[in-house]
């Protein structure tokens, strides 16, 4: 196994999903794509120009979509649907559960604008789409971190089983390790560090990442763990993680409700572990509206607020 | 060639079978699988193409709750046994009311109603892509029109005319609440898929030969989606049943099924 190691600075990459899932589909000829008119906003015009016959356009109309993906993947074909976070599901969960999550069915739900990285609000700030796609039985649910997980990812997706909820990262994307494999269900360590343990997923990882050198400055050495499968989530490398410390810092991009925070809290507690959790992502509210820069910063998940805390929890301010 | 009397034939055992089902547990969909049985027996016995024991075209069920129908087309191919179709509804038994995918004669997960016509647009455009000549009919219920994922769709299926694709409206004028005249109207069904792009017929649905006669002209579509709005009776062939309030689910002791038996004869 390749693990993820960590570039000495990060790299922007254009658009990595296009390209991945452009060479998805040359080593797959049974993958379709979906959209519900969003393909210019989710970086599907480069499959959609070269397997034409492959593009399905279905209009905005997320629910019809799920369900004729899920009657493509029962026509034997590998349907990959791709819209918003809120749309695929606040808008179409019902769907999603019935027509992709019952019987044999390998189906890969691409979810862009996870979390806060959108300038509207409520409408289309998917803090909610992890913890609902975690209640669906079976569902896998991944949330990559960078531009080399956005493409890894999508590969691991489409060569495992059973319905997958995969989140999505477009245009500009920072790589942040270098090429490696994919594990769906294994979380990695990618910083070492002896006086603080933060637990990362998607974005978050990047957010606790940039923390924890700014932290480093103060002499707060973090380990940082990613965990970019929520389900099935890496309970016992989480729990092995957490011998020797008091708490563990969790970052996310989403809701501190039923995402990367509960089941932190759930792996630790189950195996009967005291320590405490300290959860970074959107609180019970719904975020504001704005630059990423000034929701990350409103709600504590900037750099420095985050090197803030992890400083203070470590004593040391 | 199968004859309209020896379909009828056929379609008579299919209610025996629904009755003899419900028997199992006293209680079912009866009603359903009674106003089905002619559609039943026309699409399985009939329309349906198939390679040797195997089905090559579909049959999608989007009104989940009337797997009864299915079921008592699938026992009389043999697909499952009579012991085991009278586990219907029972703990334990895989002959559920209302289905999830995978078990066979069940492509889809129909009973959250207002899917299974997406799902059966998804088959139908999979075969396409797949160069399969594969027919969907699909079945859905006039209460389901009021979903509107339905519509969403019947859009899809106009829009890349899905010739193959035929959806029976099983317009029985009972949902839960009451007559759908009275809950929210869903007529005119016929003008609404027209309007959407289909090739639309309404048919009488209990008459088995005009039923037969329908759905070979749905199956001669050559650019379009065909509806056939299906005007059934709930309880059809049982007339003690066509006049009873509770048949959209029926709770009856034994001596009443066995009433059921005599009428259908």
């Amino acid at each position: 196994m390749v693990v993820p190691t960590l570039l000495p600075t990060p790299e922007p990459v254009q658009a990595p999903f296009a390209d991945a899932l452009v060479e998805l589909a040359a080593r797959r000829p049974d993958v379709v794509v979906l959209s519900a008119d969003l393909s210019n906003y989710t970086d599907l015009r480069p499959f959609a120009t070269a397997y034409p016959d492959r593009f399905i356009q279905v209009g905005m109309a997320e629910a019809n979509m799920m369900g004729m993906a899920g009657g493509l993947a029962r026509a034997g074909f590998l349907p990959i649907a791709v819209t918003y976070g809120v749309f695929a599901t606040r808008r179409a969960y019902d769907q999603v559960a019935m027509a992709l999550a019952t019987g044999d069915v390998h189906a890969i739900v691409v979810a862009f604008l996870p979390g806060i990285t959108t300038p509207f609000r409520a409408t289309h700030q998917a803090t909610d789409d992890l913890a609902l796609m975690r209640a669906i039985p079976g569902m896998t649910v991944i949330d990559p971190a960078d531009a080399t997980e956005v493409a890894s990812s999508l590969h691991a997706a489409a060569d495992h089983s059973g319905p997958i909820y995969l989140r999505g990262l477009r245009g500009l994307v920072e790589r942040r390790f270098s090429p490696s494999e994919f594990r769906i269900g294994k979380a990695v360590t990618v910083r070492t560090g002896a006086d603080a343990l933060i637990v990362g997923t998607g974005l978050g990882t990047s957010w606790a990442l940039d923390a924890a050198n700014l932290a480093s400055q103060r002499g707060v050495e973090s380990t940082i763990i990613h965990a970019a499968t929520l389900k099935p989530f890496d309970d016992a490398y989480i729990v092995a993680a957490s011998e020797g410390f008091s708490h563990v810092h969790v970052v996310e991009n989403h809701s501190t409700v039923g995402g990367l925070a509960d089941a932190v809290s759930c792996a630790l507690a189950r195996a009967g572990r005291s320590v405490r959790v300290v959860a970074h992502g959107v609180p019970d509210v719904w975020a504001p509206a704005g630059s990423l820069d000034h929701v990350r910063t409103g709600l504590g998940l900037d750099a420095d607020s985050l090197a803030a805390a992890i400083t203070r929890e470590a004593g040391r301010s | 060639m199968t004859t309209d009397a020896e379909l009828a034939t056929i379609a008579q055992s299919l209610r025996r079978r629904c009755i003899e089902m419900c028997r199992g547990r006293g209680r079912g969909y009866a009603g359903q699988g009674l106003a089905l049985a002619d559609i039943m027996a026309v699409l399985y016995f009939d329309a349906l193409r198939r390679d040797g024991n195997t089905l090559t075209d579909r049959v999608v069920l989007s009104t989940g709750h009337s797997a009864i129908a299915v079921y008592s087309a699938l026992g009389e191919l043999g697909v499952f046994t009579e012991e085991e179709l009278r586990t219907y509804g029972q703990d334990g038994s895989r002959i559920e009311e209302s289905p999830l995918s995978g078990l066979p004669g069940f492509p889809i997960t129909g009973g959250s109603l207002g899917q299974g016509l997406s799902q059966a647009v998804g088959l139908t455009l999979g075969d396409r892509m797949a160069g399969r000549d594969t027919r969907t009919f699909c079945i859905v219920s006039d209460g389901e029109l009021q979903e509107g994922q339905t519509w969403e769709a019947a859009m899809s299926a106009a829009h890349y005319r899905l010739n193959n694709l035929v959806v029976l409206i099983d317009n029985n004028r009972m949902q839960a609440d009451g007559d759908p005249a009275m809950v929210m109207a869903v007529e005119p069904i016929d003008a609404k898929f027209a309007a959407f792009g289909f090739d639309v017929e309404r048919v009488t649905a209990n008459d088995l030969p005009a039923v037969r006669a329908a759905i070979h002209r749905a199956m001669r579509a050559t650019d379009r989606p065909v509806a056939l709005v299906c005007d059934t009776v709930l309880g059809f062939g049982v007339p003690s049943f066509v006049s009873y309030a509770k048949v959209h689910y029926m709770n009856v002791s034994d001596d009443v099924w066995l009433r059921a038996l005599e009428e259908i004869g």
